[in-house]
C-alpha cells in the first residue's frame, strides 16, 4: 500500500523544547528556526552540506555518536542536546586546530572585524589556543584582476568550492592533495588570473567564512561579505521551493 | 546447465590424470617477487629437454600460504601426499625433475606434517595454491560455479539470504556487520536498479589477504558477486581493486572475461533470466577509498572522500541507488555457504563470530604468510604453533591487528580466542585480518608513531579533527619518539585521542587514535621513559638555596 501523504511531519525535543518539523528538515535548519544558537563554518545555506567542519556536532538519546546537524534529519521522538559542556569542549578543539593549521593572524587581515572563525571563537570562549601552530608556507594568489586568494587564512570548509559549482556553474574551485596538505586550486592548479574558468562573478569571494578570498581594494578589516543573495540565485537556478 | 559443468569438470578431471605428475609453481605476489615466474619457465625447459611433456606438467597456481618459505613448488604424483619444496631456486629445477619417479629432494623438501598446515581450516582459501587461477576450468572441477547455478535456479533470492543469515557471517572488512543484515537491507530497499561492490582496496600495512584471494581464486569473488546480484536484485557489480596490484586486476580481468565465456556472467546467466555484469575500478593510492562512501565517490568519478552516514550505501548508494558492499573475503566465503548450506558454516567459529578468518601473519614471526583458521583459535596457537614463534631472539611482545585503526595487544593477552568481541574488549579490532606480530626490540612509541604518521598523510582533508588532530598527534608521538616529550604533551595526546575519536566524520579518523590508546593503555611505562628526564638543576637550586642559608 502506498502512503498517503506526501512528506511525513515529525516532532521532536531540541534542548527540551518540543519542536515540529517537516522530515526533510536538518536539525541545524530546525535549530535555527527556533532561536537555538549551534555554530558552523562549513554549511551554507543554498549549497549542499558535507558535514566538514564538526562544529554542528550534537548529542542525540539513544545513540553515543555525537551527528552533525546540518545532515542530520528530524525524527519522530527525537531528543537532541545542542550546547552540552562536552560539545562546547570539542568545538573550542576544533577551532584550536583550526587556528593552529594555518597562519590566521587577525591583526593584518581584510576581514578582521567580520570573519566568521574569529567571530565563533570569541562567542565560544576561545582565550587562547591549546595547540602548537603549524606555520606552513603558503603563496598568495593575487594575479585575478579583482580578487586576491591568501591559503594561509582557508579553513577548508569548501564553500566556494560548492558555491562555485552548484550556483554559478563554472566548478572553477577545487580541492587538491590530502589531510593537511589539502589546497583550494582553481581550475587545474593555476594562478586564478589564468583560469579559464572563472567568470569573476565573486559568489566564492562573498561566501568564504575568513579573509581567504577577498576584494583587491580592500585594506586591513574592511572585508565584510554578502551572501544574502544566495538562496534567491539557487531557487532561481532551480525554479523550486 | 549444471550437466555442462560437471561436463568440463570431468574433462579437467581426464586431463589432469593423463599425467603422471604435476608440478606446481606458486605464481601469487610473494613468490613472484623471489622470481618464481624464472622457475616456472625454467621447469618448462627442463621438461621439455627431458621430453616427459607427455607424463609432467607445470602449472601455475595462487598463494599456497608459507611465504616466508617462497618460492614454493609442489610436486603431484597422484599420491596421496603432495611434496613441498621450500626457497627454490632456478638451479635446483633439474634436481627436482630428475626425483619425479623415485625419493623426493631432501635438502629443499618443507614437510607439510607441521602444524601451519595441519592447523588450518580452509574455507576462503580453498583452492589458493591448488588451482590454476587463470583457468576456470579447474575452478568449475572443484565445484566452483555450481553454487550460483543452484542459487539461480532451485532457490529463491530469499532463499539466498536466509542462508547467509542462517550461516552468521560477518563482514570480513573489519567492522563485522552481519552481511546476511546487510543483504535484507538492501534486498528491501525500493529502486529499480541496485548494484553490488566487492571492496578490495585493501590499505592496512601488513595486510595482504585480499590481494591473494584475488591472485588465487578470482573467479569465487565473481561467483559470490553474482549470487550476491541475484539476492539482492542487482544486475550490475564493481570490483573496486586498489591500482598497486597490478596481477590481482589482471587476473581478475581474465576471469571475468573466461566467467562471460561460459555465461556464468553477463546477461541470461546458465540459461535463466539473470544478468550479471562485473566491471573494474581502479583506485589510485587511496588509503580512505577503502571506506565505502568515499568508495562509492571514487566509482563515481568524484574526489574519494567519504560523507556522513545515514544514509547508508544500502539505501543510498553507488550513484544514488541501493548499494551492497561487502568485503573480498566476505563474498569469497558466499559461494562456499550456498553450495554447502548456512548452518555447516555456522558450526565453525564462537557464538557471535562464526566460520574462519584469514590472516595475514607479518613481522617478527617464523612462518609470515597467510593462514586461516576457525574463529576462535587463540593468538598464542596462531602465533606459537601455526606462525612457528618469534624469528629473533626474544619473546613476543605484543600483536598489532586491524592495522591503523588497530591496536596492539600484549602477550599477556596471547590466551584471548580470536573474535570480534574478545578484540574489541582489548582496545584493538579484528580489522581486515592483518596481523603483525612484534618481539621485544620493538617501541611502542614508534609503533603509535609510525600509525599516526599513516593515517596523517591519508587523512582526505575533509573534517577538521582527522585533518589537523592527526598531524598534531603525529608531532607529539615524533616528539616522544625523539625522547623530547613532556608531562603535558601527554595529556594535550590522550585529549586529541578523544577529540579526534568522537568528532571525526569517517571510520579514518574515528579510529585514528587507536594505536596510541593502545599503547597508552598497556604500554604507559614506554611512553614515560621517553620523556625528558627531571632537570638535574633542581637539586642544584635546592642545595644553593641551603649553601646560602
Amino acid at each position: 500500500m502506498k502512503r498517503p501523504f506526501k512528506t511525513r511531519i515529525k516532532t521532536l525535543k531540541i534542548d527540551g523544547i518540543d519542536v515540529g518539523a517537516r522530515e526533510d528538515e536538518t536539525l541545524l535548519e530546525l535549530a535555527q528556526e527556533n532561536d537555538i544558537f549551534i555554530p558552523t563554518l562549513c554549511h551554507l545555506e543554498g549549497v549542499h552540506d558535507i558535514g566538514g567542519c564538526r562544529l554542528c556536532l550534537v548529542e542525540v538519546k539513544g545513540t553515543n555518536k555525537l551527528l552533525p546537524a546540518c545532515m542530520t534529519y528530524a525524527e519522530e521522538g527525537m531528543e537532541v542536546t545542542t550546547n552540552s559542556e562536552r560539545l562546547q569542549m570539542y568545538r573550542r578543539q576544533v577551532l584550536d586546530l583550526l587556528f593552529s593549521e594555518r597562519n590566521h593572524v587577525c591583526s593584518v587581515c581584510v576581514s578582521n572585524g567580520h570573519c566568521e572563525l574569529q567571530w565563533l571563537a570569541g562567542k565560544l570562549g576561545i582565550s587562547h589556543v591549546g595547540v602548537p601552530y603549524l606555520y606552513p608556507q603558503l603563496s598568495v594568489d593575487a594575479s585575478h584582476r579583482f580578487y586576491i586568494y591568501d591559503p594561509n587564512r582557508c579553513i577548508l570548509c569548501t564553500r566556494c568550492v560548492r558555491v562555485c559549482d552548484e550556483i554559478e556553474g563554472a566548478h572553477t574551485w577545487d580541492v587538491m592533495g590530502r589531510g593537511t596538505d589539502c589546497l583550494i586550486i582553481s581550475d587545474l592548479n593555476q594562478p586564478w588570473g589564468t583560469s579559464d574558468t572563472c567568470t569573476r562573478c565573486g559568489k566564492c569571494v562573498q561566501v568564504c567564512p575568513t579573509g581567504a578570498l577577498f576584494h583587491k581594494t580592500k585594506a586591513v578589516a574592511e572585508m565584510e561579505k554578502r551572501r544574502d543573495f544566495l538562496p534567491y540565485l539557487r531557487t532561481m537556478r532551480e525554479g523550486r521551493k | 546447465m549444471l550437466e555442462r559443468l560437471e561436463e568440463i569438470a570431468a574433462t579437467e578431471q581426464l586431463f589432469a590424470e593423463e599425467f603422471a605428475h604435476t608440478v606446481n609453481v606458486c605464481m601469487a605476489a610473494g613468490c613472484m617477487s623471489s622470481q618464481s615466474g624464472l622457475i616456472k619457465e625454467a621447469f618448462d625447459k627442463e621438461i621439455e629437454r627431458g621430453g616427459v611433456e607427455r607424463r609432467c606438467r607445470v602449472r601455475g597456481t595462487g598463494c599456497m600460504g608459507l611465504c616466508a618459505a617462497g618460492p614454493l613448488v609442489t610436486v603431484d604424483s597422484q599420491t596421496p601426499d603432495e611434496v613441498l619444496y621450500q626457497q627454490v631456486k632456478v638451479e635446483d629445477v633439474p634436481d627436482i625433475i630428475n626425483a619425479l619417479e623415485g625419493q623426493p629432494v631432501k635438502r629443499l623438501q618443507c614437510s607439510i606434517d607441521i602444524p601451519f598446515f595441519k592447523r588450518q581450516k580452509k574455507i576462503v582459501l580453498e583452492n589458493s595454491g591448488i588451482i590454476d587461477p587463470e583457468r576456470i576450468e579447474e575452478y568449475i572441477a572443484r565445484d566452483g560455479y555450481s553454487a550460483l547455478l543452484r542459487a539461480i535456479t532451485e532457490m529463491s533470492p530469499s532463499d539466498v539470504i536466509d542462508e547467509i543469515v542462517a550461516s552468521g557471517l560477518r563482514g570480513r572488512g573489519g567492522g563485522g556487520y552481519p552481511t546476511g543484515l546487510k543483504w535484507t537491507t538492501v534486498a528491501k530497499s525500493d529502486g529499480e536498479v541496485k548494484y553490488v561492490i566487492c571492496n578490495a582496496d585493501e590499505g592496512d600495512p601488513g595486510a595482504f589477504m585480499d590481494r591473494s584471494v584475488l591472485e588465487s581464486d578470482p573467479h569465487r569473488i565473481l561467483e559470490g558477486m553474482a549470487i550476491a546480484g541475484y539476492a539482492i536484485g542487482a544486475s550490475q557489480g564493481y570490483v573496486y581493486v586498489r591500482g598497486e596490484y597490478p596481477l590481482a586486476v589482471a587476473r581478475l580481468k581474465t576471469a571475468i572475461r573466461q566467467a562471460r565465456r561460459s555465461n556464468m556472467l553477463g546477461s541470461g546467466i546458465g540459461g535463466t533470466p539473470f544478468n550479471f555484469h562485473v566491471d573494474i575500478r581502479l583506485g589510485a593510492g587511496a588509503f580512505v577509498c577503502g571506506e565505502e562512501t568515499a568508495l562509492i565517490a571514487s566509482i563515481e568519478g568524484k574526489r574519494g572522500q567519504p560523507r556522513p552516514r545515514p544514509p547508508y550505501p544500502a539505501e543510498y548508494g553507488l550513484w544514488g541507488c541501493p548499494t551492497l558492499i561487502n568485503n573480498v573475503e566476505t563474498l569469497a566465503s558466499v559461494a562456499p555457504i550456498v553450495r554447502n548450506g548456512g548452518e555447516w558454516y555456522a558450526q565453525y567459529g564462537t557464538a557471535t563470530s562464526k566460520g574462519t578468518k584469514v590472516f595475514a601473519l607479518a613481522g617478527g614471526i617464523r612462518n609470515t604468510g597467510l593462514i586461516e583458521v576457525p574463529m576462535g583459535t587463540s593468538l598464542r596457537d596462531i602465533i606459537y604453533d601455526i606462525g612457528g614463534g618469534i624469528s629473533a631472539m626474544g619473546e613476543c611482545k605484543a600483536i598489532q591487528t586491524g592495522g591503523p585503526s588497530g591496536g596492539c595487544i600484549p602477550a599477556a593477552y596471547l590466551d584471548t580466542l580470536v573474535d570480534y568481541e574478545s578484540l574489541a574488549a582489548l582496545g584493538s579490532i579484528m580489522g581486515s585480518g592483518g596481523m603483525i606480530v612484534m618481539d621485544e626490540s620493538t617501541s611502542m612509541v614508534d609503533v603509535a608513531r609510525y600509525f599516526m604518521e599513516f593515517c596523517m598523510t591519508e587523512s582526505c582533508g575533509r573534517c577538521v579533527p582527522c585533518r589537523v588532530g592527526t598531524v598534531h598527534m603525529y608531532n607529539i608521538l615524533d616528539k616522544f619518539s625523539r625522547h623530547e616529550g613532556t608531562q603535558d604533551d601527554l595529556v594535550l595526546l590522550e585529549k586529541l585521542c578523544d577529540m579526534v575519536r568522537n568528532t571525526s566524520l569517517c571510520g579514518l579518523g574515528q579510529t585514528a587514535p587507536n594505536p596510541v590508546l593502545s599503547t597508552l593503555r598497556y604500554f604507559r611505562s614506554e611512553y614515560m621513559d621517553c620523556m625528558i628526564p627531571e632537570p638535574d638543576g633542581a637539586e642544584i637550586i635546592n642545595e644553593t638555596l641551603e649553601v646560602a642559608q
